[in-house]
């Protein structure tokens, strides 16, 4: 088990290697550069002026030279310093802007097992009812809807019809003044109309997955076994087949990591909730080389852990697959 | 049963097939069918809520939202098609190199397939669009570029359990080179499934291309596209409700579409489920 995992660790070297090396160069190659924006700002600005700029952010040097130089600083922990204005550096800005885009894909994860694992059991244990055919639906259509639509839908009317809920940021204009309680409920109103959203995509996919396991659980020859031993329907469902059911979705969850990230930049940059996502958006549009590539670094060193935890828990619960 | 008389009986896909078809027209007539001009500014009709005239009411620069939503159709089947077209391409040739030839060559390509695939690709389509102009042309092929992953996979699994049968070792025993095998002999057998793949993934190029555009970073305004109407939305969203409501159920309706049609072929082509 450990050797197993010691392997998979070293290979995430190799792809985040690659992965950064990718971004790199097409971002260095791709026309425009960071320092055209604060030209364009002073009218007084010469070339010599961007000629200094250029070479105080190292961008006159050779591209492998200047990604040799960032991959010496990763090396050891230092994630540069952002090029926008407060010039900051970028691990900073990072740390104080990554715990609110963990805790909302936390979140959305928690409801998406709490929602999509009923759904699926109990459509694929009443095969053809009611209860099915019309689960079908919702999930076929919350494959097509587009997020950021139905958090615009959800805005305007929980936010704006009936005023129930605040539509961005993450504290009222008041928050300084409330108590701790009143705080938390502050919070947890802010946070209800973006969790949905993040857990929304989720849900289809893995209700659909869920009751497809389920039935092909169902078939196997232990279950007719605990029937036939005379379980009752309820221990031979929840208890063998559930179990047995679940454990794929541990491997579902760890890929869906990628899409939960991905996805902290449109609803959070259509919530403004100040996280990861957002400043990745903000960052790109401004050309803020090093905090894109300290964000895409974390993005999928944060991607690599999931599934690598992902995989060794699958290992821990399912014997049959444990790698020797 | 053949093909055909499968998909004729089955509803959904007929339903599917037909708002396909539907999105086809609106897009080849769009000159013809749609009211008013997609750029033609008024000024004194800003923000004007649905009515008689304009149907699905008007933008901030006065401009019929109808109309933007029918040339914006043209846009979702372009990008839609060239991109699945390109991850298709992308994905059969991997895949069947992988699968026909098997080990080392096949260890990289699918090594490289899970680089692909643990990767918060959303993230890396927005950089690489951000830095690059934002064009139609380059969202068509960064979303392309980043799509390929499940065509291969499907393609590789196909071309294993296809590449020992008898016809293949016929084909090998008089004399027929690789490529002819891999093209000619094994390739239309993946065909269905291929074809199952592209219409999904088509649904799926529709669904990111109208978030980059509502982000601001794929189809730049004046050109109408229905992520950057949703755009507007967003920034009219107390005052102006049908900006955000109607191009959001356009895209949906598109998507489930391609996702009926899609599952249509699946089910038709599925031996298992002929009876």
């Amino acid at each position: 088990m450990s050797a197993y995992l010691i392997k998979r660790i070293l290979f995430m070297i190799p792809l985040l290697l690659g992965i950064t090396i990718i971004c790199f160069f097409v971002m260095h190659l791709a026309p425009g550069k960071p320092t055209d924006l604060q030209i364009q700002m002073n009218p007084k600005a010469s070339t010599e002026m961007k000629e200094r700029l250029m070479s105080m952010y190292e961008l006159d040097k050779p591209i492998h030279v200047q990604y040799w130089s960032w991959l010496k600083k990763i090396g050891r922990g230092d994630l540069g310093t952002s090029f926008s204005s407060d010039h900051r550096p970028v691990s900073d800005k990072i740390r104080e802007r990554l715990p609110i885009t963990i805790l909302i894909n936390l979140l959305s994860l928690i409801i998406i097992i709490a929602v999509a694992v009923p759904i699926g059991v109990l459509s694929a244990v009443h095969q053809d009812s009611l209860f099915d055919k019309v689960t079908a639906v919702f999930v076929f259509i919350g494959f097509a809807v587009p997020t950021f639509w139905l958090a615009l839908l959800m805005m305007i009317f929980f936010g704006i019809q009936l005023g129930w809920l605040p539509i961005s940021g993450l504290r009222s204009l008041n928050y300084e003044y409330l108590s701790t309680w009143g705080q938390l409920l502050d919070l947890a109103k802010h946070l209800i109309l973006p969790v949905f959203i993040s857990a929304f995509g989720g849900l289809a996919g893995l209700s659909r997955y869920m009751r497809a396991n389920m039935l092909e659980v169902i078939r196997q020859d232990y279950i007719l076994t605990a029937r036939a031993k005379g379980l009752s329907e309820r221990q031979v469902i929840y208890k063998h087949a559930l179990r047995n059911a679940l454990l794929p979705v541990i491997t579902i969850l760890g890929l869906s990591i990628p899409g939960l990230i991905g996805g902290s930049v449109i609803f959070e940059t259509i919530f403004a909730i100040p996280g990861m996502g957002q400043l990745f958006y903000m960052s790109v549009l401004a050309r803020d080389y090093p905090t894109v590539m300290g964000i895409l670094l974390i993005g999928a060193v944060l991607t690599l852990v999931g599934n690598l935890i992902a995989d060794a828990s699958y290992a821990v619960a399912d014997p049959r697959i444990r790698i020797s | 049963m053949t093909f055909w008389e499968m998909f004729y009986k089955n509803k959904l896909a007929l339903t599917g097939c037909g708002i396909v078809i539907l999105l086809f027209a609106v897009s080849l007539l769009a000159p013809v069918i749609a009211p008013y001009d997609p750029g033609a500014i008024d000024l004194k009709n800003i923000l004007a809520p649905p009515s008689a005239e304009h149907w699905f009411g008007t933008d901030q620069l006065g401009r019929d939202v109808l109309s933007r939503m029918i040339w914006g159709a043209r846009i979702s089947l372009k990008v839609g098609f060239v991109a699945t077209g390109l991850a298709i391409l992308i994905g059969m040739i991997l895949g069947a190199v992988a699968g026909y030839y098997g080990g080392w060559i096949d260890a990289v390509i699918m090594r490289f397939v899970d680089i692909m695939l643990c990767f918060p690709t959303f993230f890396l389509i927005l950089a690489v669009i951000a830095f690059l102009e934002p064009s139609i042309w380059n969202i068509m092929i960064v979303i392309g570029l980043t799509g390929w992953m499940g065509v291969t996979r499907l393609v590789r699994a196909d071309f294993i359990s296809l590449r020992e049968r008898d016809f293949v070792r016929a084909a090998r025993s008089i004399g027929a080179n690789d490529a002819r095998i891999i093209f000619i002999h094994i390739l239309p057998n993946a065909l269905a499934s291929i074809l199952v793949t592209a219409t999904l993934g088509i649904a799926g190029a529709i669904l990111t291309e109208s978030a980059l555009s509502f982000l601001g970073i794929g189809v730049q305004p004046p050109t109408p596209s229905w992520g950057n109407i949703l755009t507007a939305g967003k920034d009219n969203i107390d005052i102006a409700w049908w900006l955000s409501l109607y191009p959001g159920l356009a895209i949906l309706i598109t998507v489930v579409g391609y996702n009926l049609l899609g599952e249509g072929i699946r089910d038709a082509s599925d031996p298992r489920l002929k009876r």
